[in-house]
């Protein structure tokens, strides 16, 4: 990916919490946006429609540009010299801090649309948040990103009311893939010592606060759609402890092994 | 001695990669250029946080470094966030001179090839991330529209 410098105040000058908490803070956020990228990324040339093909790999691109500005800060915040991509392709699954929700396979359309759509609704209001964060580095990438997860969101939420208003098969297609989803959007408003000690300090946010204003998004977008929102109480978590599904190995042996096998590989 | 002021000179000529038509200057991807610790610092700022062209705008930068024999250094600044509001009027012309549609409201784009109103959008993403895909529905010309953000 080539060096690259992420500008900021001298570390000495931010406030409160601990360098490590900072690192991780940044990590996960980095995490979930890398590990999304590279699923939306499966999608090139094999979209339903050119145009659609286009959009997910500029929506790949827009994912994978905030990986880099994240994880670029995180290793900056950690000190230890570790590069972006150092981050991405040397950590193994359980160093990963993404969010379950990030990983889950493509499968079909409607299963992308609707994970997608969880996870805009979520950036949206992460981002706006974190955009008033008191490290002015971060606040800086947030109010970037919060710009793309608008429009993110408006292509989502599009696809997954003209999916849910549509045919038979688009509907029963677009209800699976909400209710086979619907397990993981607990987790990105579960708060650990991490997010707790990050929004203590006013470094970051506390997932927490997110759940209604994302409710709040998702669910007239449901309606309007002719969808029915899960009542199904079943919920998986972990993924910010590095407790991941199975899909996550797999996504990480295709995006690392080229890195791996030739060490330093430049071209 | 090569001055800041002749690196500043020499970057902000440099094309967009992309949109060859415009340079980094009057996109606003450039951002400053100033002097720290005896070496010069070119700020540039990402249109949208994947843009591919960052890259290549790097590498550009750093071979007009080597070409003036400057010791310098790229940084990517992300605050404040870019906005095509930054596209000066000389290049908003530009634009429209090489068949895309300057950054103004949907409602009011026309085209670029017959000056007409009412385009239809085909794709919200067209040949890059910062524009869409619209067609005319008058003279039937497809155009790219710099999405305003």
């Amino acid at each position: 990916m080539g060096e690259m410098v992420v500008s900021g105040p001298p570390q000495g000058a931010l406030p409160g919490i601990d360098g490590e908490t900072r690192f991780l803070y940044v990590l996960r956020h980095g995490d979930d946006n890398l590990v999304l990228a590279q699923r939306l990324g499966e999608w090139i040339s094999r979209a339903p429609e050119l145009e659609e093909d286009i959009a997910l790999a500029n929506i790949a691109l827009d994912h994978l540009g905030q990986a880099r500005a994240l994880l670029t800060y995180a290793g900056e915040l950690e000190g230890r010299g570790r590069s972006e991509d150092d981050l991405a392709m040397t950590r193994t699954e359980r160093q990963f801090t993404n969010l379950l929700l990030c990983e889950q396979p493509n499968e079909d359309f409607a299963h992308t649309m609707a994970r997608q759509l969880f996870i805009d609704a979520y950036q949206l209001e992460l981002w706006e948040r974190l955009a008033s964060s008191n490290d002015p580095t971060l606040a800086g990438i947030a109010a970037k990103a919060w710009k793309e997860a608008r429009y993110h969101f408006r292509h989502s939420s599009t696809w997954v009311i003209r999916l849910g208003d549509g045919t038979e098969e688009s509907h029963h297609r677009m209800q699976r893939a909400i209710d086979e989803l619907w397990r993981f959007t607990t987790e990105p408003f579960m708060a650990d010592d991490v997010d707790r000690a990050a929004a203590g300090e006013g470094y970051g946010v506390d997932p927490s606060e997110l759940e209604e204003p994302w409710l709040a998004r998702v669910t007239p977008v449901l309606q309007e759609a002719g969808l029915v929102i899960p009542t199904d109480p079943y919920r998986r978590v972990g993924g910010r402890q590095g407790f991941h599904t199975e899909h996550l190995g797999h996504l990480l042996a295709e995006m690392q092994w080229m890195a791996r096998t030739y060490p330093g590989l430049e071209w | 001695m090569v001055t800041v002021e002749q690196v500043r000179e020499a970057v902000a000529r440099i094309p967009d990669p992309e949109i060859p038509a415009v340079t980094i200057d009057e996109l606003g991807i450039l951002r400053g250029v100033e002097e720290r610790d005896g070496k010069v610092v070119v700020k540039i700022t990402p249109t949208y946080s994947g843009c591919p062209a960052l890259d290549a705008i790097r590498e550009e930068i750093r071979r007009t470094f080597v070409e003036l024999g400057v010791a310098g250094e790229v940084e990517t600044v992300y605050s404040p966030a870019w906005t095509t509001d930054w596209i000066d009027e000389h290049a908003r012309r530009r634009l429209e001179s090489v068949g895309i549609a300057p950054p103004v409201d949907r409602a009011q784009v026309t085209c670029p090839r017959c000056r007409s109103g009412q385009p239809r959008t085909v794709s919200e993403f067209g040949s890059t991330a910062c524009k869409a895909l619209m067609v005319c529905s008058s003279c039937g010309e497809p155009f790219d529209w710099f999405k305003p953000i």
